[in-house]
């Protein structure tokens, strides 16, 4: 099909609309420059710092991969979860029990982790995104508790409330990894391949189809998209990542606990996403970091008072940074977001 | 006539006690450039939801082609070529123009499923295309939230359009449009290739009359007649229909002022 275009002068109303502001991006130069120096800072990490703090940031850094696997349903497809906690804890057991009866090659049990989170998360998905709003947040809540539940009480398989403990260390070609400085760049090569991995979906027309249909599923639908085939996948995807994170976990902290699948571990990562932004990727991540310093390196000297310390945080954050961290980086750029007009449109 | 694209036969919808869609059989043959109209509350709106699959209909069929698509879901008729613009504009308010078009030029180009966003070349270059056809080139990096009224009906209409339809049916297209801007959607329309089938709902009647080669009545729910242009305007039954809200003066060639109540 080809419509000719009309001569310009048919609307006038268009040609004399001020230019539009073409949304402004720092300059590319800036971004590529920004992201090499960030990633020699990280791999720096282990030359400079003490074998402390260089686990402190590859737990950082797990958590910022499970952060942004959730903001994949959250920020991307507007499905807020409050069990993603589970396909982590999931991906941390599988980690745990495959390297310990079986082989404890790095790259196999990560990979086994995010299989075993993304088929766990294709299991319960397709009763939950057929639900939405507080209905999907109910689900998944249950969803969460459950899987808590059998990590309690399957104690011959995981440990039961003691926890699955005496993971050996990762190896990568048969050679344990046993210096932090080695575990922690495994951890970060994985963490770079699994957030090009959520930045490739994000970016790509399945990307594009999961941000309709978070801003209006109707309209999808009469676009031709079925939406529910979309939210399964999307689940299922943000699953295997949240797996790949707690396969890694398993491997950096060689200890994995019931809680490490339950409630307060989802209720953390979902206010690392409002902390950072959500939809962003990004921000999500640096939450991520925000919530594992203050809940794990200040949160000890408070004397147990570190989740107060966080929730001040998170309330002060809600009230300073709406749109989170990555909001702020948007008003830096004078790239405001028009306000969204609620009212004038029929419900789909 | 060639065989209808559109055949409604028996077509009702009823909530509650309320029969919004009555018995409606209707023929729109391929090609055509079908009008539908009615005072408010007559079920155009309804009938149209009734055909792309967003409301289930309570007894009839409706036939895309000859098939029966009537027990089809709203996504799978949209994949048969029924593509549409609502009522009230709905469109990803947080996305960019482009972005709006892109989701639905995405479908019909084969990349929805390519992780490389370099392989969208042709899903891009149609955007860019309709986005100039209908008068948004300069906005095409503008959040939709931020546009007026009238722009938005634009971009629904790109929207629409960029689904490549066999049948469009555009609800309102014009509303809140400047006359300006209600030209170049008539000129836009007046474009579409043949293979385009159009079902047109619209209060302003210089459009339809501009636009469409025959027209359907529709009063209560019920097809009041269905005809060429000419005879709607002479028709006295249409105008019996009209009397009631005030508007006799509609079907009169005189372009008073009884036109700006329209709408």
């Amino acid at each position: 099909m080809s419509v000719q275009s009309l001569p310009a002068e048919t609307a006038p109303g268009a040609a004399a609309a001020p230019a539009a502001p073409r949304r402004r991006r720092p300059p590319r130069a800036l971004t590529a420059v920004l992201a090499v120096a960030l990633l020699a800072v990280l791999a720096a990490v282990p030359l400079v710092a003490d074998p402390f703090s260089t686990n402190t940031v590859s737990r950082i850094l797990v958590f910022a991969l499970f952060a942004m696997s959730l903001d994949l349903l959250v920020g991307l497809t507007g499905l807020p979860s409050l069990g993603h906690a589970a396909w982590f804890g999931v991906g941390a057991y599988t980690a745990g029990l495959v390297s310990t009866h079986w082989t404890s090659e790095g790259l196999v049990t990560v990979l086994a982790a995010a299989v075993a989170g993304a088929l766990a998360a294709a299991a319960t998905g397709w009763l939950a995104v057929r639900s939405g709003g507080v209905y999907f947040l109910m689900l998944t809540l249950a969803i969460g508790e459950l899987v808590h539940q059998l990590a309690q009480s399957l104690s011959s398989v995981t440990g039961g409330s003691n926890g699955l403990f005496g993971i050996p260390s990762i190896r990568v070609a048969g050679t344990p990894l046993t210096l932090a400085g080695y575990v922690y760049w495994f951890v970060l090569a994985v963490v770079l391949l699994g957030a090009l991995g959520l930045w490739l979906v994000a970016a790509s027309p399945f990307g594009a189809a999961l941000r309709g249909i978070r801003d209006n599923e109707g309209r999808m639908r009469s676009l031709g998209y079925s939406p529910f085939r979309y939210k399964y996948l999307a689940f299922a995807l943000a699953g295997g990542f949240a797996g790949l994170a707690g396969g890694l976990f398993a491997g950096l902290v060689r200890i994995v606990n019931p809680s490490d699948a339950g409630f307060t571990t989802s209720a953390l990562m979902l206010l690392a996403v409002v902390l950072g932004g959500a939809g962003t990727l990004w921000g999500p991540a640096l939450g991520a970091a925000v919530v594992v310093l203050v809940r794990d390196t200040f949160g000890p000297t408070l004397e147990g008072h570190g989740p107060l310390l966080l929730g001040l945080v998170f309330i002060v954050a809600v009230y300073v940074l709406p749109r989170g961290v990555a909001g702020l980086a948007d008003l830096r750029r004078g790239r405001r977001r028009a306000v969204l007009p609620g009212t004038d449109e029929a419900p789909a | 006539m060639s065989a209808p694209l559109l055949s409604l036969s028996g077509v009702t919808r009823s909530f509650g006690a309320l029969t919004a869609v009555d018995d409606v059989t209707l023929d729109v043959p391929a090609g055509a450039r079908h009008a539908l109209i009615g005072p408010n509350g007559a079920g155009k709106s309804t009938l149209f939801k009734l055909v792309t699959g967003a409301l289930r209909v309570s007894a009839g069929t409706v036939a895309l082609a000859g098939d029966d698509v009537t027990r089809l879901s709203e996504p799978q008729r949209a994949r048969r070529g029924i593509s549409q613009t609502l009522q009230h504009s709905s469109l990803f308010l947080s996305q960019t123009v482009e972005q709006n078009v892109l989701l639905a030029a995405q479908r019909q180009h084969r990349s929805r499923h390519s992780l490389v966003p370099r392989r969208q070349a042709a899903a891009r270059e149609r955007t860019r295309e309709l986005l100039a056809d209908v008068g948004l080139a300069e906005r095409a990096g503008t959040p939709v939230a931020a546009l007026s009224h009238g722009e938005r009906r634009q971009v629904e209409v790109a929207v629409a359009l960029a689904c490549e339809p066999t049948l469009l049916l555009l609800d309102e297209p014009a509303a809140g449009m400047s006359p300006a801007e209600s030209a170049r959607l008539v000129g836009l329309l007046q474009t579409l290739p043949g293979s385009v089938t159009v079902v047109i709902v619209e209060h302003d009647l210089d459009v339809v009359f501009a636009l469409a080669t025959s027209v359907t009545v529709l009063h209560l729910g019920r097809v009041l007649l269905t005809g060429d242009p000419d005879e709607v305007r002479a028709s006295t039954a249409v105008q019996q229909a009209y009397l009631g809200t005030g508007r006799e003066a509609l079907f009169l060639d005189d372009p008073g002022p009884s036109r700006t109540e329209v709408g």
